[in-house]
Order: structure tokens, then C-alpha cells, then sequence
């Protein structure tokens, strides 16, 4: 059942910290099957802008369009929130993310990390949910871990762990944000074969990463953020391989 | 059983609203230390204000003092409100605090403030990250409280619940000032009329004893339940 609707849509989104303007109107367009990839150094707004897409941070100004349905805002004297609560909640459960301290519930084993939104958010029955989990499990190879708990797990494990959760839930949007960097280098490349994998079934995906050769690998775009401001967007051997900017120029050469 | 000169079953009864009345302060303690901890750590400053002032007063007054404050000052409170409704509206009712309400509403305030201080420090202790996820994924408040905020800490409440709960049991034994007949009234009974004080007041340690006892096997059960995932590696 192909659908036309675009995944994600973010339109001129704004974002001040204070007196401090660290999102400067950005916008992107996730289409189906995009995998859409946020470079730029530390402060330059790439994860707050993802944060900005499932409202953990909430924009002063833009728009947001999931799945062709716009989020309503108002506005009140503490400043832009959104109008209706249960849109968000209903919005975020399409939209997973995955966090770079991978926030798996840590009084819950593997396994019930894995249903918990999908059985109290979504509704599932628990026997289906547990039916999915598993083979979820499975795929990122965790089922003999499936009755651990988080802090018996390594941060790669722990993090694969947090995908599958994610994905648990059919998202229409994957959110990773540095999802390889509170990892040892070591664990690393396990990750990252679980999410080339996603890429290549066609999820769309939006992450904020310093990996850039995975970047290069997996992206449909790469969007390099300076301060808070769009520098250069367009396809991975583009930005990447042939940078205009002398600054973007830099971010990409070697650190010795 | 030992018919205690005949004083057994009421010393029996005692007991029992006794213990009624401690666990059922406890439920109201737990609830407003939720609602106390809630509002301190509210951005709002005028609940913040309110939860401070509330467990300021309550932990600055001797508990004998607020229990007659409370007793009488809102048997008082009371009629001057059925008073003005007479006056107003023709409605006559006459209503008598109960002295198990007043007692079970007098202790749950009291240890309501104490408890607030043990789930605001426990509420500090959950991680952001753990409830960042939560509404990363759809969770409503209300989901995201009972499903992860709540039992995570648990496991930092729970001590102090416990400490909490033995000194509420304890604290029961002052309700006997505002006329309820729990143990150990009628223990105090039994003694003026027979100059036995040890025939009576044994049994009634000892029944505090045994509560204590069970109780600290049910926090022992709760604190394993709660430490899941946190303890030893597998």
C-alpha cells in the first residue's frame, strides 16, 4: 500500500535558547526511502534541529508536517507550545528515535523495552507484540539477550537494543541522533551494519552523526550545519567529495 | 488465646484500628508526598510555594500539637461552616469529625510532608534520558509516570518510605488523645483498672513488633522487585 505523503516535512524552523538563536530557520524534506544525514561541528544546531522534529525541543517558529499532517501551534506567554498535546503524542509514536545514550528503560528487561511502547502507545496485543519483538530481536542480534537487562548489555548491544525498539514501533520516520557516539570504536561497526541494513530496506532514516564515510555510504542527502544555518545540502559525493565552502572544506579534513 | 483478665478481644479490636488506621494514613501519606514532591519541584512558583509552606509548617510542629490543631480546630472549622450554610441557605446539618477520619487525615498529612521530601529526592534521581525516551515515543504524562517514571524511583523512595511507615505505625499510639480506642487506650485502660501494666503493655509492644517485622519483609520484597535491573550483572 504505497502512500504519496511525504514522511517528514520541516519548514524555516527557529529555535532560541535564551537570547542565543541556535536553529536560524531550517528546513528539510524527507521522502519516502530518504536517508537524510546532519554533519557539522558540536553547536552547530544538528541535534536540536532532529530534536525539534519530535518536539523534545520545541521550535519558536516553522512548521512541521508529518505524514501531510501539520502540527498546530499556539502561542502563550511562556512562548510557542503546541496546540494539542494528543496530536504530539499521536505524531511522536510515528517518528522513533534513537538516542545517543540509548535511554533503554533501564528497570525493564530487553524484551519489555521492546513492547512497551508498541503494547501501552499502540495498542497491541502483548502476544503480538512479544511475536515481533523477538524476530526484531533476531534481526539485530539480540535474541539471546532478550531477558537481560540494560546495564547487562555493552553499549553496542545496548544501542542495537534501542533500535530494534525503535523499530518496533513501524515508524514512518527514523530518528538517530549520534547514535554511534558513546560507543567504544570497537562496537561501532556493529551498529552501523544494523542501520546500513535499514537504509538498504528503504526506512527512511534522519541522523545526526560524525561518521562520515558511513554518511557517504548511506545518504540520499547530507546537510552540513554551521551555526545554526543551512552551509551546503545535496547528494553525499556532492557535499562531500566536492565541498564549495572553505569552512565545510575544513570540517571534512583529516584531524591529525 | 490468654483471656488478659478479660480484656482480650477489646485489646483485639484495639489492635485492629490500629492497624487500619496506620495503613490507611499510609495511603494518604503516599499520595500527598507524590502531590508534595510534584509541586516543589514545579516551575510554578505559586504551587512550589504552596508545597513548601505545607511541609515547612508540618515538619516545624510537634505531631501532638497538629493533631490537636486538626481535631479540634476543624471540628470548630466544620460547624462554622454548617453555621453559614444554616444561615444562608436553611440547611441544617450537624456534622462530628470521626475521630478515625480525623486521625487517618491528621497522620496521612503529617507524614504526607516527610514522604514529600522522599519522592522529591527519588524523583531527582530518574534519569532525564529515561524520560526523554518516553515521550520520544508517544507516551502521554500520566503513561509516562505510572510505566517509567514511577517505578524507577521507587527504587530510590523506597528506604525512606520504609523509615517513613515505621514511624507513622508508632505514631498511631497518639491518636488515643483524640478519644479513637486503639491498642493502646485500651491497654492504658486495662492497667487503671487492674495495676497490671506488664500483663498489657507486652502484648501491645509486642504487637507493634510483629507489624514492624511483617513490614520489613514486605519492603525487603519491594526493594528486590524495584532494584531489578540494576543490581548484579547476569
Amino acid at each position: 500500500m504505497a502512500t504519496t505523503a511525504t514522511p517528514l516535512q520541516a519548514r524555516n524552523i527557529k529555535k532560541r535558547f535564551g537570547t542565543h538563536e541556535v536553529l536560524k530557520g531550517l528546513s528539510l524534506e524527507a521522502h519516502q526511502g530518504d536517508v537524510i544525514t546532519l554533519i557539522g561541528a558540536s553547536g552547530s544546531g544538528k541535534s536540536t534541529f532532529l530534536r525539534c522534529m519530535n518536539l523534545l525541543e520545541q521550535p519558536d517558529e516553522g512548521e512541521l508536517i508529518v505524514h501531510d499532517e501539520p502540527i498546530h501551534f499556539r502561542d502563550t506567554k511562556h512562548g510557542r507550545e503546541p496546540m494539542d498535546w494528543k496530536q504530539v503524542e499521536r505524531i511522536r509514536a510515528k517518528l522513533s528515535m534513537v538516542f545517543q545514550n540509548f535511554n533503554l528503560w533501564a528497570h525493564m528487561t530487553l524484551l519489555e523495552n521492546v513492547i512497551e511502547a508498541p503494547v501501552h502507545v499502540l495498542g497491541k496485543p502483548k502476544k503480538q507484540a512479544i511475536d515481533e519483538a523477538r524476530s526484531l530481536l533476531d534481526r539485530v542480534g539480540l535474541l539471546d539477550r532478550a531477558d537481560y537487562y540494560p546495564t547487562q548489555m555493552s553499549g553496542g548491544q545496548q544501542q542495537r537494543g534501542a533500535i530494534a525498539r525503535a523499530l518496533a514501533m513501524d515508524p514512518e520516520v527514523m530518528l538517530f541522533d549520534e547514535p554511534t557516539s558513546a560507543l567504544d570504536p570497537e562496537l561501532v561497526g556493529d551498529v552501523l551494519k544494523v542501520m546500513r541494513g535499514l537504509a538498504d530496506e528503504g526506512r527512511t532514516m534522519i541522523l545526526v552523526t560524525h561518521e562520515i564515510a558511513f554518511a557517504r555510504d548511506v545518504s540520499s542527502q547530507v546537510i552540513y550545519l554551521h551555526q545554526g544555518v543551512i552551509e551546503e545540502s545535496g547528494a553525499p559525493a556532492q557535499v562531500l567529495d566536492d565541498p564549495r565552502s572553505e569552512r565545510l572544506r575544513q570540517f571534512l579534513a583529516p584531524k591529525h | 488465646m490468654i483471656n488478659l483478665q478479660g480484656y482480650g478481644p477489646r485489646l483485639l479490636e484495639g489492635a485492629w484500628v490500629t492497624f487500619e488506621l496506620a495503613v490507611l494514613s499510609l495511603i494518604v501519606a503516599v499520595i500527598l508526598g507524590l502531590l508534595t514532591a510534584s509541586a516543589k519541584l514545579s516551575r510554578n512558583r505559586l504551587v512550589h510555594g504552596i508545597g513548601t509552606l505545607y511541609t515547612t509548617l508540618i515538619r516545624g510542629v510537634p505531631d501532638l500539637v497538629l493533631m490537636m490543631l486538626l481535631f479540634y480546630g476543624g471540628q470548630i472549622g466544620i460547624n462554622m461552616l454548617t453555621d453559614q450554610l444554616y444561615e444562608a441557605f436553611d440547611i441544617d446539618i450537624f456534622i462530628n469529625v470521626n475521630a478515625f477520619i480525623a486521625g487517618v487525615v491528621t497522620i496521612g498529612l503529617i507524614f504526607g510532608a516527610y514522604m514529600g521530601e522522599t519522592f522529591r529526592g527519588a524523583f531527582q534521581s530518574v534519569e532525564e534520558g529515561q524520560m526523554e525516551a518516553a515521550r520520544a515515543y508517544g507516551m502521554s504524562d500520566w503513561l509516562a509516570f505510572r510505566r517509567i517514571r514511577f517505578p524507577l524511583m521507587m527504587r530510590h523512595a523506597l528506604p525512606g518510605i520504609g523509615n517513613n511507615w515505621m514511624v507513622l505505625l508508632k505514631t498511631t499510639a497518639l491518636v488515643s488523645i483524640i478519644g479513637l480506642t486503639d491498642m493502646v487506650r485500651v491497654a492504658a485502660e486495662a492497667t487503671k483498672a487492674t495495676h497490671e501494666p506488664f500483663l498489657f503493655m507486652v502484648p501491645v509492644a509486642m504487637t507493634y513488633l510483629l507489624i514492624a517485622t511483617l513490614s520489613e519483609w514486605i519492603f525487603s520484597r519491594l526493594a528486590k522487585r524495584y532494584n531489578a535491573g540494576f543490581g548484579e550483572t547476569h
